[in-house]
């Protein structure tokens, strides 16, 4: 299936993108997608945070994907 | 109120909206731009907002609010775009029947809101610039 993810702040600045998308088989979890971000972009690693949101809600790493759902990575985030 | 704005934020339209003939208080926080953060000088900032996110976890925080103090009116404006020294960055209004009561739900949204609301700060300097938070 293939995923469009949504990119902020840190994110987009390492990726030099607002938008990725990724093809990952069915039955990928939040995990997964995680992990395919971390290979191709390891500077990620170093950020103090990095978490997925799956249709405007925090998800845990177990959740799995579903091709309609709206993904984005969140770093750290610094609003107020 | 819930709100994540790229126009400057009117304070007194959120005062408005949180006016109510059950509140004896009302507790307004204003978040502004300063012009230094750990001994450099910033320039400007620069909010980015996950806007659909953001309104849901700000709603969210009203809500969870309403539930731990007799709020009865409450507004949450969130500013994006490039902001200047002075910049009104956010507010939050909470009206409820006693002060006590706003001035702990207030400092309780805003604390929340800093760890929970997809907003993201770059603070631009003289020499460089840095979304705050990223690194360890």
């Amino acid at each position: 299936m293939e995923l469009t993810v949504h990119l902020f702040g840190i994110t987009r600045d390492i990726t030099r993108k607002s938008r990725h998308t990724v093809v990952l088989e069915e039955g990928s979890s939040v995990q997964d997608l995680l992990r395919r971000f971390y290979t191709e972009y390891p500077e990620l690693e170093g950020l103090k945070s990095l978490v997925v949101a799956v249709n405007d809600e925090y998800a845990e790493p177990t959740q799995v994907l579903n091709i309609r759902d709206e993904v984005a990575l969140i770093p750290p985030v610094s609003g107020g | 109120m819930i709100a994540v704005t790229d126009q400057p934020i009117d304070i007194q339209a959120c005062l408005d909206a949180v006016q109510s003939e059950r509140a004896g208080a009302v507790d307004v926080f204003i978040g502004t731009v300063r012009n230094h953060n750990n001994a450099r000088s910033v320039v400007r900032l620069e909010y980015e907002s996950f806007d659909s996110m953001a309104i849901r976890k700000m709603t969210e925080l009203a809500e969870e609010a309403a539930r731990r103090w007799p709020v009865e009116k409450i507004a949450i404006v969130h500013r994006k775009g490039v902001l200047s020294i002075g910049d009104v960055a956010v507010v939050i209004a909470v009206a409820t029947p006693h002060r006590a009561e706003s001035f702990e739900a207030c400092r309780w949204v805003i604390d929340t809101l800093k760890q929970v609301v997809p907003i993201w700060k770059k603070e631009i300097y003289d020499d460089g610039e840095e979304w705050l938070e990223a690194h360890p």
